[in-house]
C-alpha cells in the first residue's frame, strides 16, 4: 500500500474501521484513539523493523486491546498480508484481539495489563548490555497505570537511567467501565513520571508531527528514560464513539461504519 | 544448594557472556560473588518480582539467559503470569530459582515456606522444573539445563554438605535416577526431604527387612514419564514423599501417570494436608509435624504394608 506520511494515519483508521466493521467485533474506540502514535511509530520512528534482524528497535503494544492498530501498521508496512488481515478475530487466526509473537512483526504478546513495561525495561537493559542502539517504545495507557507493576518498571528504568526507552502513554481518559478521573484518578501524571526520575514531555496524541519532533529531541544514549504523555481521544475521529465508554467494547452496524468512514475524512491532511 | 548453584552460575558466566543475574533483594552472603565477579551482568531488582520476570523476558528476548533469584514463594506465585505470557509463551530462556523448598525457611513461617510452586508451575506447558535432592544433583542439573531453549524453574535448598546415598549428582531432564533397589515397595521422592526418606529406606530395611525401591525425581517437568511407568509397573505399592500441599506436586504427577497408563499400582501420597495453623519452627520440626520425618516415612511404609496386607 505504501500511503504518504500524510495518508498513514487515515490508512490505519479506515483499516480499523473495515476489520472491526468485517469482524464486528468491539475496542474500537480504544484502537482510533492510538491510531497517530502507531503511525507515528511504524511510518516514522522505527528505524530497523525487519522482525528477523535482533538490533531492530523493539515495540511493546502494552495495552494490547488496541491491537488492531498494531496489525494495521504492520499490514501497510508489508509484514502482514491482506488476506491475513482479513482473517482478524476468525478461527484459527493468527490476528486476534490481542497480540501473540507467533505473528510476525509483534515483538512480545500482551494482553494482560501492566505487564508490558517490564518487558520493555528488559529489552532495553539488553542492548544496554549487548552495546546495541536499539530503542524500545512501550505504548502504555493511563488506566493501564493502575496496575501496580507498572510503577515497579517505572522505578526500575527511572533508577537505571534506561534512555533508550520511551514509554508513550496513551492518555485517552476513559477505561472498560468508566472515565479514569472517576474510577481511579491518576492525575497529576506528569509529576508521577517525573518524581520516579523520567524525563517527562505532555503531547498532543493526534499531532504526528509535533510527536515527531518530540522524539527527535529525546537523548537516547544517556540520561533518564523517556516518556511522552500523549492525550488522546477515545474513538478519535468518529463523533458517535468519541469519549463514550461503551464503545470500548461494541461493534458497529453498517450504517455506523458508514458514518465513520465519512467521519474521519475530515482528519486527512 | 544454593552456595554451589551459584558457585556454578560463576562458571558458566565466566565462559558464557549471556548469563545475567536478576534477583528480587534476596541473596545476601549468598550472591556477592556473582556481584563482585560480573558487576555489569549482576541487577538488584528491588522488592519487585514481577518486574524481574518482566524485565527478564525482555532480556532472554535479545538472547541472554537471565537467572531470576528469590525465595520459592516470591519466584513463582507473585509473578506467576508474568511467567505465564512471558518465558512460557514466548518460549524464552529465562530461569527462575526459588530457594526453600518446603519448610527450608523453618521459624520464617508459612509465607515463605514453598509448598504450592511445583503445583502451579506445572500447569505451564514447556516450562521445565527441576528440583534436585542435594547439592551434588544441584551442579549436574545447572550444567546440562542452563542454556536449554525453554524455561526452567529450580526448586533449591540450602544445603550444601550433604548428599544422597546412591544417587552421586546423576541427573537428566526426563529421567529420574534410581538410588536404592527393592522388591517390597517403591518411593518415589524429589528435592531435600529425599535425605529424609533415604534414612527411612535404610531403617526399614534394617529394623523391618522391608526392601524399598527409592527413586528420586528431579525432573519433575519433563516428568520422567517412562522411567515412572517401568518403575510403576514393578510395584503392587508406592509412597510419594514430598515438602509440597498435597495437591499438584510430585504425588499428583504420580497419580496421573497411574491413570494415564492404566496402571493397578496402590498409591499413597505423603506430602503436606493441612495449613500451619499460624506454628512455625526448624525445618526438621515442620518435617516431623507433618508426618515428613524419617518416622513419619517409616510409619507410613508400615500403614501402607498393613493395609496392603503385606
Amino acid at each position: 500500500m505504501n500511503p504518504s506520511h500524510a495518508d498513514y494515519a487515515h490508512s490505519v483508521r479506515t483499516l480499523i474501521l473495515q476489520q472491526s466493521r468485517r469482524a464486528y467485533v468491539g475496542h474500537i474506540g480504544s484502537a482510533m484513539a492510538i491510531a497517530d502514535i502507531v503511525s507515528l511509530l511504524y511510518d516514522r520512528v522505527l528505524k530497523a523493523q525487519d522482525p528477523d534482524d535482533p538490533d531492530r528497535d523493539r515495540v511493546v503494544l502494552s495495552k494490547g486491546h488496541a491491537a488492531l492498530a498494531l496489525y494495521c501498521a504492520l499490514h501497510l508496512n508489508g509484514y502482514i498480508t491482506a488476506s491475513d488481515l482479513d482473517t482478524y478475530c476468525g478461527d484459527d487466526s493468527l490476528l486476534g484481539v490481542h497480540p501473540e509473537p507467533e505473528l510476525k512483526g509483534v515483538d512480545f504478546a500482551t494482553g494482560s495489563l501492566g505487564q508490558g513495561l517490564s518487558v520493555g525495561a528488559g529489552a532495553a537493559l539488553a542492548a544496554r548490555i549487548q552495546g546495541s542502539k536499539r530503542r524500545v517504545f512501550v505504548v502504555n495507557s493511563d488506566a493501564e497505570c493502575n496496575e501496580g507493576s507498572i510503577w515497579e518498571a517505572v522505578m526500575f528504568a527511572g533508577h537505571h537511567k534506561l534512555s533508550n526507552l520511551v514509554s508513550i502513554v496513551d492518555m485517552n481518559a476513559q477505561q472498560a467501565f468508566g472515565y479514569t478521573r472517576d474510577v481511579i484518578d491518576m492525575e497529576p501524571m506528569a509529576e508521577k513520571w517525573r518524581a520516579f526520575g523520567w524525563d517527562v514531555h505532555e503531547v498532543d496524541g493526534h499531532d504526528v508531527d509535533a510527536m515527531e519532533q518530540s522524539v527527535k529531541g529525546l537523548n537516547f544514549k544517556s540520561g533518564p528514560p523517556h516518556v511522552m504523555l500523549a492525550r488522546t481521544t477515545f474513538g478519535r475521529g468518529v463523533s458517535y464513539m468519541e469519549s463514550e465508554i461503551k464503545w470500548h467494547y461494541l461493534p458497529i452496524d453498517e450504517e455506523l461504519y458508514r458514518q465513520a468512514l465519512q467521519e474521519i475524512e475530515v482528519l486527512r491532511r | 544448594m544454593r552456595g554451589t548453584f551459584i558457585k556454578t552460575l560463576c562458571e558458566l558466566a565466566e565462559r558464557d557472556k549471556r548469563v545475567v543475574l536478576l534477583t528480587g533483594d534476596l541473596g545476601f552472603t549468598v550472591l556477592e560473588q556473582f556481584r563482585d565477579r560480573f558487576p555489569t551482568r549482576f541487577y538488584n531488582v528491588g522488592v519487585a518480582e514481577q518486574n524481574m520476570v518482566g524485565l527478564a523476558t525482555g532480556l532472554a528476548e535479545a538472547g541472554l539467559i537471565p537467572f531470576c533469584y528469590s525465595i520459592g514463594t516470591f519466584a513463582s506465585l507473585r509473578p506467576f503470569e508474568f511467567i505465564r505470557n512471558g518465558p512460557v509463551l514466548h518460549h524464552l530462556p529465562v530461569r527462575i530459582v526459588g530457594l526453600g523448598a518446603g519448610f527450608e525457611y523453618g521459624t520464617a513461617g508459612i509465607t515463605h515456606y514453598s509448598l504450592e510452586d511445583i503445583g502451579v508451575l506445572r500447569t505451564q506447558p514447556g516450562l521445565d522444573i527441576v528440583a534436585p535432592a542435594d547439592f551434588e544433583q544441584t551442579r549436574s542439573a545447572l550444567l546440562q539445563t542452563w542454556d536449554v531453549a525453554a524455561p526452567v524453574y529450580y526448586r533449591l535448598g540450602k544445603d550444601d554438605r550433604s548428599t544422597m546415598p546412591g544417587l552421586e549428582g546423576r541427573f537428566a531432564l526426563g529421567q529420574a535416577q534410581t538410588v536404592r533397589e527393592g522388591d517390597d515397595l517403591l518411593i518415589l521422592t524429589c528435592g531435600p526431604i529425599s535425605l529424609e526418606v533415604a534414612r527411612a529406606a535404610a531403617e526399614l530395611a534394617e529394623r523391618e527387612r522391608v526392601e524399598s525401591k527409592v527413586v528420586v525425581v528431579a525432573s519433575i517437568s519433563p516428568a520422567p514419564e517412562q522411567d515412572l511407568v517401568d518403575a510403576l509397573q514393578r510395584h503392587r505399592l508406592a509412597l510419594t514423599v514430598e515438602t509440597h500441599n498435597v495437591n499438584g506436586g510430585l504425588g499428583s504427577l504420580v497419580a496421573e501417570t497411574i491413570a494415564d497408563h492404566g496402571l493397578a499400582t496402590k498409591l499413597v501420597r505423603l506430602a503436606v494436608r493441612e495449613g500451619t495453623g499460624g506454628r512455625s519452627g526448624s525445618a526438621a520440626h515442620m518435617y516431623a509435624r507433618h508426618g515428613l520425618d524419617r518416622a513419619g516415612i517409616v510409619s507410613a511404609v508400615q500403614r501402607l504394608l498393613a493395609a496392603a496386607g503385606s
